[in-house]
């Protein structure tokens, strides 16, 4: 007991000394300080793929400009697009997944805090791993779907498309292993009485994100899997000169990338679902029917893979298949949108920074739904694919959906996850910067791709038109850049000098709110009783139909406090990730490492599953 | 009534942490999940071979290479092996642990007599047909495909060999029948797709 007492105050003797603090973040298990990891580690990979952006936007700034060659460029746009999914907005949503979901479930952890971990520092060792690459000057240069056969010994020989498809593999294990934990914390760990339609929506739309990203994963795995077996062993899967087929990479590939684009964006308009009602002192309009259409979404998000190959020709009746799926899968997206304004329709609404993102990704994301839709109809697809349309289409969903959407979280839990407020004022001055900088780049995009500008080019002739718009696209992305310097000092000013937050600062409506910012290792002393999705608010003021604020219960005991059990520490985790990355790295290097990594990873996997095997009976440990 | 029903499971979840508020364990909740995302993968790399079905451009041919007797003998031990998981499984509910090793023994022996058959297998393609990996689109998708059939086999033996030795040293009774249960929920699973690409690969035609 002891022990435990010690492990709840943060064990102080461990944790004073500044070893002892890497040593506990190391080893931590607690889900909110793993969400930590994974929000800055993402948040520095963001600013990794931005650069890598501003770098383009410099090269395309002005006609035939030679600041970076074509196999820069190559690079660059790939790894930009690759570390952006991958290393950006899926371990932000994985951030708020791992801080969120036990607190908005009542839970005081996830169902498998040790697997938590873990999938934490795969997630890192991959990303490390997959950025490494520029160290050797062997940048992956195939763009971030790598398709096949182009990605084969035969078209690219070196070991650039080795580091994209290694790194893709270790993130992808990362992700399916996140996902079954966080599938069975949200149906196995939720307080009494929260019903799954009594779940905040943002918990609904990231079950619904789970359910994609374990069903998704592994056709990338298997694409993944047959690329490797062709450029290490031989096989022949790609190849054409063999009678491979050469749409099976893009078929697998989109098999998982379509629903990849809605587990990027279903997070984000959970975050929205719940920023609205806050803000607007009202429930969410319709809240059963925003999670029907998260279901349908992720439903139909499984059959509509092949309209990013309309150009490959795969006939009138594939064709039409998947533009019917398309355009029917906007109508729950549409469904959404007007559920969110059906929220602010009457409410008594106070403008706050998160509420600020929460209405640009409503705009921002529209907007790109519209210029989405279009390319359902595959007569308009075959003008706008590989252009710069296509490109402007899917910034404003990815960045003026999932970004803003993931900043209006940012900005609405940071008091929670900190303790301290962030400023208004530079939190709107990063808004409005954003949004200016935003559009100033992506929108003219739309009208070069109409003219003709490609995709992937690294530079233009002067006399095409497109001078102008390139320009400006260019000073938005600085523009964009600066937006986030606020967003950085505004980070810093709240850390050392922000105002204390209070359990509630947003007089919000969900049960994370109940408790203290930031929450106490357990989250909740007392694990609530559900009555409502906006059950913390109706303790507050009642149902409003008369009925009266629910009594607070008797203050919580030490008693009860000490009484709570948490898991321990754990080091296997870290070690069991280095193990995998030491296996999966080994395939460009050499067997014997594959084999000296296969069997660490398994005697590891063996450490790690009899760790907590309780003591044999009888033999009194 | 509800609230006593919660709070009866709350105390349950109390008193061990794996049960969870629907009354599942977590571990076996996690376990589907894992099977539902397996099958994704067996489903793309069933698919990739179904696709390049008879587009090999070189022999030889899956029917000139094919021992069905022989495939249909570790089909039947790999479906025999399911029934004693069951058997180990049930033995050790009843408390009765050494009975319930050696059940869980003979399902990893089971298991590696299949493996045994898949390593001899390969061999002959390779040495009597000149069947490889680079051989032909059937090669690739044939090995890949039953390979990692066979590694998901290979990684059941190792867990249930495990389990044996936890059940010698009197670290596994009755209380840790999810733990095997789990184990038996996996090796189910890998027995129901080699049904399936027993019937695909080498029934059909």
């Amino acid at each position: 007991m002891a022990t435990q007492a010690a492990f709840m105050h943060g064990s102080k003797a461990e944790t004073e000394t500044f070893w002892g603090t890497v040593w506990s973040w190391l080893t931590t298990v607690d889900h909110k300080r793993i969400g930590i990891l994974y929000g800055t580690s993402a948040f520095i990979f963001f600013l990794v793929g931005g650069i890598e952006a501003l770098i383009m936007r410099l090269q395309l700034a002005r006609p035939d400009n030679t600041l970076v060659g074509a196999e820069r460029f190559n690079e660059l746009f790939t790894m930009h697009g690759t570390t952006m999914i991958f290393l950006a907005v899926m371990p932000l949503s994985a951030a708020f997944f791992n801080y969120m979901i036990p607190l908005m479930i009542g839970a005081r952890d996830v169902a498998f805090p040790r697997l938590n971990a873990l999938s934490y520092w795969i997630f890192l060792s991959g990303a490390l791993f997959l950025n490494s690459s520029w160290l050797f000057g062997l940048a992956p240069d195939g763009g971030w779907f790598g398709y096949a056969n182009l990605t084969t010994a035969q078209f690219s020989p070196r070991h650039t498309i080795d580091f994209w498809m290694l790194g893709l593999q270790i993130l992808g294990l990362s992700s399916m292993l996140a996902g079954f934990n966080f599938l069975v914390t949200i149906i196995n760990m939720r307080a009494p009485g929260m019903t799954l339609m009594r779940m905040p929506v943002f918990i609904w739309m990231s079950f619904v994100t789970q359910f994609l990203l374990v069903l998704a994963f592994p056709a990338i795995t298997v694409a993944l899997i047959l690329l490797m077996f062709d450029r290490f062993f031989g096989t022949l899967f790609y190849a054409p000169a063999a009678g491979a087929d050469p749409l099976l990479w893009q078929h697998l590939f989109w098999i998982f990338g379509h629903p990849e684009v809605y587990i990027l964006i279903l997070p984000a308009m959970g975050i929205v679902s719940e920023v609205l009602p806050t803000f607007a002192r009202k429930p969410l309009f319709g809240a059963p029917v925003v999670i029907y259409s998260g279901i349908l979404i992720g439903f139909f998000g499984f059959g509509v893979w092949s309209h990013h190959m309309f150009s490959v020709g795969m006939g009138p009746v594939a064709d039409a298949a998947f533009s019917i799926s398309t355009m029917l899968i906007a109508v729950p997206t549409g469904v959404k949108i007007l559920n969110w304004i059906g929220t602010l329709w009457g409410g008594s609404i106070r403008f706050k920074t998160p509420i600020y993102f929460s209405l640009g990704f409503i705009a921002m994301f529209t907007m790109g739904g519209l210029s989405g839709v279009m390319h359902a109809s595959p007569p308009v697809d075959l003008q706008q694919t590989d252009s710069y349309f296509v490109v402007a289409h899917f910034h404003y969903v990815l960045f003026g959906g999932s970004i803003f959407g993931l900043f209006s979280g940012i900005y609405y839990w940071w008091p929670k996850i900190t303790g301290k407020l962030l400023d208004e004022k530079l939190g709107l001055w990063h808004f409005w910067a954003m949004l200016v900088g935003f559009n100033m780049t992506f929108f003219p995009q739309h009208y070069l791709g109409l003219i003709g500008m490609p995709r992937r080019i690294y530079t233009y002739a002067p006399d095409l038109g497109w001078n102008f718009w390139n320009l400006v696209s260019t000073v938005g992305s600085f523009l964009i850049a600066v937006s986030l310097l606020f967003f950085i000092a505004n980070v810093i000013r709240s850390l050392r000098y922000g105002a204390v937050a209070g359990n509630d600062p947003w007089d919000a409506r969900t049960l994370e709110w109940a408790i203290p910012s930031p929450p106490p290792v357990y989250n909740f002393a007392r694990i609530p009783h559900v009555q409502d999705r906006d059950d913390f608010w109706l303790t507050k003021y009642g149902d409003g139909h008369g009925g009266a604020p629910r009594p607070k219960g008797a203050p919580v005991t030490a008693a009860e406090i000490a009484g709570i059990h948490m898991p321990p520490a754990s080091f296997w985790p870290l070690l069991l990730a280095l193990a995998v990355a030491v296996m999966i790295s080994g395939l460009m290097i050499s067997m014997v490492q594959v084999a000296i990594g296969g069997l660490l990873t398994l005697w590891l996997m063996y450490k790690f599953a009899v760790e907590l095997h309780r003591p044999a009976a009888g033999h009194g440990h | 009534m509800a609230d006593h029903a919660a709070a009866a499971v709350v105390a349950h979840a109390a008193h061990d942490p794996n049960i969870g508020s629907t009354g599942l364990d977590n571990r076996k909740v996690g376990m589907w999940a894992f099977l539902g995302s397996d099958c994704m993968f067996f489903g793309s790399l069933i698919g990739t071979y179904l696709a390049y079905k008879g587009k090999s451009i070189s022999g030889p041919l899956p029917h000139q290479v094919f021992d069905i007797p022989l495939t249909s003998y570790s089909a039947a031990l790999l479906l025999a092996s399911s029934l004693t998981m069951v058997l180990g499984l049930s033995a050790l509910q009843e408390s009765r642990v050494k009975k319930a090793a050696m059940w869980l023994f003979v399902t990893a022996m089971l298991g590696l007599h299949f493996v045994l058959n898949q390593v001899y297998e390969f061999t002959t393609f390779v040495l009597h047909h000149d069947l490889k990996l680079s051989t032909s689109l059937f090669g690739s998708s044939f090995f890949v495909l039953t390979g990692f059939h066979g590694a998901h086999v290979t990684g059941g033996v190792i867990w249930l060999l495990i389990l044996v030795m936890l059940a010698m040293r009197g670290k596994l009774d009755a209380r840790d029948y999810t733990k095997v249960e789990i184990a038996g929920l996996y090796w189910h699973f890998v027995d129901i797709v080699w049904i399936a690409i027993f019937t695909v690969i080498y029934l059909i035609p």
